[in-house]
């Protein structure tokens, strides 16, 4: 029996999708059997950050009403074989699902799978009661900045109101040079604040915009510092120990490649 | 060590503890569900109720969320005119 998992925040645009997205490759890259759930409906896009646009034929709707099944609406990735994607349906909301019908659906693909990750969409009504209705555990991502942690507070309230599993934090697009500067929260500021378990800390960076104009997750990029960041959440998950990675100054960080990549200066 | 840094440096202003700042007082709001508004009504209600017993000046009554260490606490700030005498 697999574990569900929603990554949600409340806010749009903080990372949701990226980090189902790179979760989902680095669990699979583990050699875990994993699905991923678009739970976006009317807003599609786990599809485009994996690279698999133009696979899809069936979706989470048409497989809820029974007009496919799942495994025809299951798409398998490029990369992994034991990595597959529900898709959200484009042309429908969030009221073509129940969060009834979700739980039935997740508690199924739970037997087959490892884990099953749901994207959530933005905000608090059904997408999100949608969302989280099946997931075993709950991880909340947010960006340092006032209305994201606001809203990240709103979800942990109504999670932890439910009863659920209490849910974890992923700090996403922190930036070390700001937190320097005490132009950003750090991390210790919105643990403190969110009074939550942290998972994980993903750093601000260029290498996820060029792996989504890709459709390729950072996660598998061993150049990238947000894609260390999220194998460790990976691991984390996996129940290892893992320390937090050193944030570190993106111009020093420069400056340490190309002393590794041998330019002098 | 960078908050030991900032404070030698007199960084008391920098831009994140601003943002605590607002964000404590606003999630006060949140979490106890009372809406800037629903603090006002609040207000006006303890007003009529404390008008009864005595003659209190509404242009300097005040009441806000404070927090003490950990703890938040409702303060009211009641500034009276004069007690009303009680008829027998
Ligand atoms: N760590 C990061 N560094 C740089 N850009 C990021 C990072 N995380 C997310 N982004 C970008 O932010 C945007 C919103 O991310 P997305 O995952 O779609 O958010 P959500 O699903 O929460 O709406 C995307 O353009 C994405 O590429
Ligand atoms: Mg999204």
């Amino acid at each position: 029996m697999g574990e569900a998992i929603v990554i949600t925040s409340g806010k749009g645009g903080v990372g949701k999708t990226t980090t189902t997205a790179n979760i989902g490759a680095g669990l699979a890259k583990q050699g875990k059997k994993v699905a991923l759930i678009d739970a976006d409906i009317g807003l599609r896009n786990l599809d485009v950050v994996m690279g698999l646009e133009n696979r899809i034929v069936y979706d989470l709707v048409d497989v809820v009403e029974g007009f496919a099944k799942l495994k025809h609406a299951l798409i398998k990735d490029k990369r992994f074989e034991n990595l597959y994607l529900l898709p959200a349906a484009q042309t429908r909301d969030k009221t073509a699902v129940s969060p009834e019908q979700m739980r039935d659906l997740v508690g199924q693909m739970k037997e087959e799978f490892d884990y099953v990750l749901i994207d959530s969409p933005a905000g608090i009504e059904q997408g999100f009661k949608n969302a989280v209705a099946g997931a075993d555990k709950a991880l909340v991502v947010a960006t340092p900045e006032v209305s994201s942690v606001r809203d990240a507070d709103r979800i942990i309230g109504l999670l932890e109101a439910q009863e659920k599993h209490r849910p974890f934090l992923i700090i996403n697009r922190i930036r070390a040079s700001m937190v320097k500067k005490g132009d950003m929260m750090d991390i210790d500021d919105m643990i403190e604040i969110l009074a939550i378990e942290l998972l994980g800390v993903v750093p601000e960076d260029e290498a996820i915009v060029v792996s989504t104009n890709r459709g390729e997750p950072a996660v598998l990029n061993l150049q990238s510092k947000a894609g260390e960041a999220y194998r460790n959440i990976v691991r984390r998950l996996e129940g290892e120990e893992v320390p937090m990675m050193k944030l570190e100054d993106e111009s020093r960080f420069m400056y340490k490649l190309r002393k590794m990549m041998g330019f002098k200066g | 060590m960078f908050d030991l840094f900032a404070k030698v440096f007199g960084r008391d202003d920098a831009s994140k503890e601003v943002a605590k700042e607002r964000l404590r007082l606003v999630l006060v709001h949140d979490r106890a569900s009372l809406s800037p508004q629903a603090l006002e009504d609040l207000k006006n209600d303890l007003l009529k109720v404390i008008s009864e017993y005595m003659d209190i000046d509404d242009q300097g009554f005040r009441v806000d969320f404070s927090r003490h260490d950990d703890a938040m606490a409702l303060v009211a700030n009641i500034p009276i005119r004069s007690v009303k005498r009680k008829s027998l």
